[in-house]
């Protein structure tokens, strides 16, 4: 019926055209309290996220080629200059790692002494990203790890200068994240300078967080360091999260009103890294009396 | 008979393929807000052309992949695309006759539509975002649709006379 003539003429309508609309807008609004409510269709975004997932590889594939042609394509002088820089780099982080060894060898003796749990180093993983949402404000992205390479739900996401978000759904070769600056993220920070613990929320605008319960009175200057608290238990402890750029105190208000810039360049980077801490720590208990 | 239908049916399919990856090809931040729509813009043509192949049920399922893609709710971006798509062809005969400036007027009205069902959605779910930011695709797609026709209109010809 629908091929008799696929060149509708002068007089033709479409058969049942109300009908199906009704039925598929029912069908949506469906599929999105299912969605949104309960998470049902994990599954179902599974199957159809497989066959989504050549488009994604041939949209990624000439920013790839581009990446691999400047590489290749660089001058040797280029070169010369840019293994010079990374030697000069690395004997200074070498340097830096010498004070740091002896560093934790000295905290896990401390720790020992208090009997406390030793700290166990985190495995990382580089995942690149896919996709971003073309939604201004919707601040997901997509990056090209997934269950198969034991991406987990909550897993943190960072980059080489801080953290950037976490996986809000994983696929069986992709995943969704969420950036730190999604409107709808708050991550449990601590300020670097005197470990005062606070919440850092997202704002929606890729170099801004909000920090929101922060009293009057308290503690914080511009320029702080916030680092990653571990309470929430989704974040291993210590990662750069922002810096401070601006706290205005309102005497009649309650709160201050403290502003922070992430560390990580969240709208720039193409690379970061997934945090695989030693627990799941989906599996960990949630503590209250944080 | 099937053969001549899938020749038929290849540059509407290979059009939409070159429609998801504008959508999702990453873009710097800037020019991110001002992404236009190029799924709707593609099957709004097509379902001016071709309104009983390339009808709704179609519309729906290439809005299911696009949720997939982006991770947005899923059968947001389906209901949108359904809701224009069906309008389209609701009133195919009369966009086809509409000179450039009104059909262009028209494809407006229709984006606006798109993003306000889009924001809707996002609005009850909690998603909240400032308006302003639902603008940019709405413009940027306008801008483009006379382009994005003619370019359309000069393949199907060419392709149609070949064959």
């Amino acid at each position: 019926m629908v091929a008799t003539r696929a060149n509708s003429s002068s007089t033709a309508r479409i058969p049942a055209l109300g009908l199906r609309v009704l039925i598929l807008i029912f069908l949506s609004i469906l599929l999105m309290v299912l969605d949104h409510r309960q998470n049902h269709l994990q599954s179902v975004r599974k199957a159809i996220g497989i066959a989504v997932y050549p488009v994604q590889i041939v949209v990624d594939a000439p920013f790839r080629l581009w990446a691999w042609a400047r590489e290749s394509l660089t001058s040797r002088n280029e070169l010369h200059l840019e293994v010079s820089r990374l030697q000069a780099e690395r004997l200074l982080l070498s340097a830096r790692l010498q004070r740091l060894t002896a560093l934790e060898a000295e905290n896990a003796r401390l720790r020992n002494l208090l009997e406390a749990r030793a700290i166990v180093r985190d495995e990382v993983r580089v995942a690149e990203i896919m996709a971003v949402d073309t939604n201004p404000y919707g601040h997901n992205l997509v990056i090209d790890v997934g269950e198969r390479d034991g991406a987990y739900n909550g897993q943190a996401i960072v980059d080489a200068d801080g953290v950037v978000g976490q996986i809000t759904e994983t696929g069986y070769l992709t995943s969704q994240a969420m950036f730190i600056t999604h409107p709808s993220h708050a991550l449990p920070v601590e300020v670097n300078r005197n470990g005062l613990r606070t919440i850092a929320k997202g704002t929606g605008a890729f170099d801004r967080l909000d920090l929101p319960f922060l009293p009057n009175n308290a503690d914080v200057r511009a320029g702080d360091l916030l680092v990653t608290s571990g309470l929430g238990g989704a974040f291993p402890a210590g990662y750069p999260v922002a810096v401070i750029t601006s706290v205005n105190r309102i005497p009649q208000e309650p709160f201050a009103d403290v502003t922070a810039t992430p560390s990580a360049a969240v709208d720039q980077v193409r690379e970061v890294m997934l945090i695989f801490t030693g627990e799941n720590p989906a599996a960990a208990p949630v503590r209250d009396d944080d | 008979m099937t053969n001549k239908e899938a020749s038929k049916s290849l540059p509407v399919v290979v059009t939409i393929i070159a429609a998801v990856m504008l959508t999702i090809v990453p873009l710097p931040s800037w020019a991110d807000s001002f992404r236009p729509d190029w799924i709707v813009l593609t099957l709004i043509f097509w379902a001016m052309m071709l309104p009983r192949t390339w009808s709704i049920g179609w519309a729906w399922i290439i809005g299911i992949f696009i949720d997939v893609a982006q991770g947005t709710l899923l059968g947001q971006h389906a209901l949108a695309l359904c809701f224009v798509i069906f309008i389209t062809v609701r009133f195919h005969l009369l966009m086809r006759v509409f000179p450039m400036s009104q059909l262009t007027a028209t494809v407006f009205a229709l984006l606006a539509m798109y993003q306000f069902v889009l924001f809707w959605i996002n609005g009850v779910a909690g998603f909240g975002a400032p308006t302003i930011t639902y603008w940019g695709p709405v413009i940027s797609g306008t801008l483009l649709w006379p382009i994005v026709f003619s370019f359309l209109s000069g393949l199907r010809f060419r392709l149609r006379s070949r064959a």
